[in-house]
């Protein structure tokens, strides 16, 4: 068995090898290649840390729908690129930078080593209480059940990230729509991939939300998958990204946490505390709101990659 | 329990590694990359925490991995509101550096419709 | 009869990965984006299929069994596409680097 300990002390050589590549590597482009090669290799990790639910959502968003942010806007910063060459510190800046840097490091890992033994642990607990949802992944059991508040308060967080994103509009783009891709071959590889993958794509992202009840997956990995589909149709040119002043649109990004608020609510007249869900129904009700969430979560998702408008609202 | 103490000192050098680019890359999208790698590094602490937490047949104490979930998409809307953030500056002003003065020439707003 | 299988899934992982690793180094060594592609996608893709084949024997159920084969096609299908883009990219930029 000592070829498993070597595979770790392998990929974790690996998974350091890759980000201080993307730290130093000269380009911009290189090093957000390099971040989303880190956020794969990543995932592997996660799926040795016992922990494969992270290891979808380090996969999808962590890697994949950030990945995707970063290549755009590395395109697009090219042009500035060279007039910040000349900023650089120092030899001596560095160094101090360095230090500074080994020091956390340092003090990261004496914390690391000296946690106690045995480690304190919830996983009791949840085991304990997990009758009482009937569902059989203890994740998803924490994430929308026994910590369902910052499940919540999460989807307020993506709403609002997305209104400060829509707010860096330009005057005469208020409400209007966010940069087009159109640039595809209308008879090329790509148009052709976003027939083909959206359909598969979708029954795959409901199938990630299904099975999350008792095996790995969830809403986030899920609404990553759709949201992804989506913007493959986007890029390809085979759909506009809608005006965001639509009413549709928006009550469709409102509707995961409005249905989760009065879920909320509901529980607070019915069972007497915010969030609580009836006995017995418990299962069903977390099904709704994960249902209500992924399409929220996957519009809001796939509006935060498409960035502000930049088209005004009146073609 | 070996690969607690292996990813554990993976996820201390990678949180000292972003440090070091947040402060020393001068283009704000190094930053914001090596921001998310000191982030990453911090989630993978928790991980190493979580999996220390092994109990009741469970892999991994299940709560430090349902926050670590909550957190990887709460930094990818925090990094998309960075990144439209920057793209709007290098918009406004042509120039995608932080340093005073650098934005002094600035042209008139380019990207009206 | 699992000796058999398990022989199987040694030999054809064994073969992917010698595939994946050529991919690599022609991705490493040759000198322009479409040599490179050319190396990666003829030896990832086929190293890709021996892996999955060589898992098959070690899925244990059907359902399994045909999870694996729709990973390797959608491989294919994004591998496919991404290449080509990639190629369009090179070609439109004029650039060998």
């Amino acid at each position: 068995m000592t070829i498993v300990p070597a595979l770790d002390l392998f990929v974790a050589g690996v998974v350091l090898i890759v980000a201080v590549w993307t730290v130093v590597a000269r380009d911009s482009s290189s090093a957000v290649v390099g971040f989303v090669a880190y956020g794969l290799l990543l995932a592997l990790v996660w799926v040795r840390l016992g922990a494969p639910d992270v290891a979808l959502t380090e996969a999808a968003i962590g890697s994949g729908l950030t990945g995707a942010l970063l290549i755009g806007a590395a395109a697009r910063l090219r042009a500035g690129e060279s007039s910040t060459s000349a900023e650089h510190l120092g030899g001596v800046g560095r160094t101090l930078v360095a230090a500074l840097a080994t020091i956390v490091a340092a003090a990261i890992a004496v914390a690391l080593l000296s946690l106690p033994d045995p480690a304190p642990s919830l996983a009791p607990e949840a085991a304990a209480n997990a009758g009482a949802t009937g569902l059989g992944n203890p994740i998803t059991n924490v994430l929308m059940a026994f910590r369902a508040m910052d499940t919540m308060l999460e989807k307020f967080v993506l709403v609002i990230a997305l209104v400060g994103v829509w707010s860096l509009a330009p005057d005469g783009a208020w409400g209007g729509r966010p940069r087009s891709y159109h640039r595809a071959d209308p008879e090329g590889a790509l148009v052709f991939l976003a027939r083909v993958l959206p359909p598969l794509g979708v029954v795959l992202g409901i199938y990630v939300l299904w099975v999350s009840a008792d095996h790995p997956g969830g809403a986030f990995q899920g609404a990553t998958i759709l949201a992804a589909m989506w913007l493959v149709v986007l890029m390809a040119g085979l759909g506009d990204v809608p005006e965001v002043g639509r009413q549709q649109l928006r009550l469709m990004l409102v509707a995961g946490p409005v249905v989760f608020l009065i879920v909320g609510l509901g529980g607070l007249l019915l069972g007497g505390a915010f969030l609580s869900y009836p006995q017995d129904w418990a299962k069903p009700v977390i099904l709704a709101i994960e249902f209500a969430m992924i399409l929220t979560v996957a519009a809001t998702l796939a509006l935060l990659v498409a960035g502000p408008p930049e088209r005004s609202a009146e073609p | 329990m070996s690969e607690t103490i292996v990813f554990g000192l993976c996820a201390a050098v990678v949180a000292g590694l972003g440090l070091y680019g947040a402060i020393v890359n001068p283009q704000p999208l190094r930053k914001i990359l090596a921001f998310n790698l000191l982030g990453s590094g911090v989630f993978l602490f928790f991980g190493v925490v979580a999996r220390r937490g092994a109990a009741a047949g469970f892999p991994g104490d299940p709560i430090p991995q349902a926050l670590v979930i909550t957190g990887v998409v709460v930094a990818f809307s925090a990094t998309a509101l960075a990144l439209a953030l920057l793209l709007r500056y290098f918009d406004a002003t042509g120039s995608a550096s932080l340093r005073d003065g650098a934005a002094s020439n600035a042209g008139p707003e380019s990207t009206d419709a | 009869m699992s000796a058999v299988l398990d022989l199987v899934t040694i030999v054809a992982v064994s073969a992917g990965v010698f595939f994946f690793l050529a991919g690599t180094v022609g991705l490493l060594r040759f000198p322009d984006t479409l040599t490179r592609l050319h190396a990666l996608t003829k030896a990832d893709n086929l190293g890709l299929g021996l892996v999955a084949l060589g898992l098959l024997p070690q899925a244990g159920s059907l359902q399994n069994g045909l999870k694996l084969v729709c990973v390797w096609l959608l491989v294919l299908l994004a591998g496919a596409t991404v290449s080509q883009l990639v190629a369009q990219a090179a070609r439109r930029e004029g650039s060998s680097s």
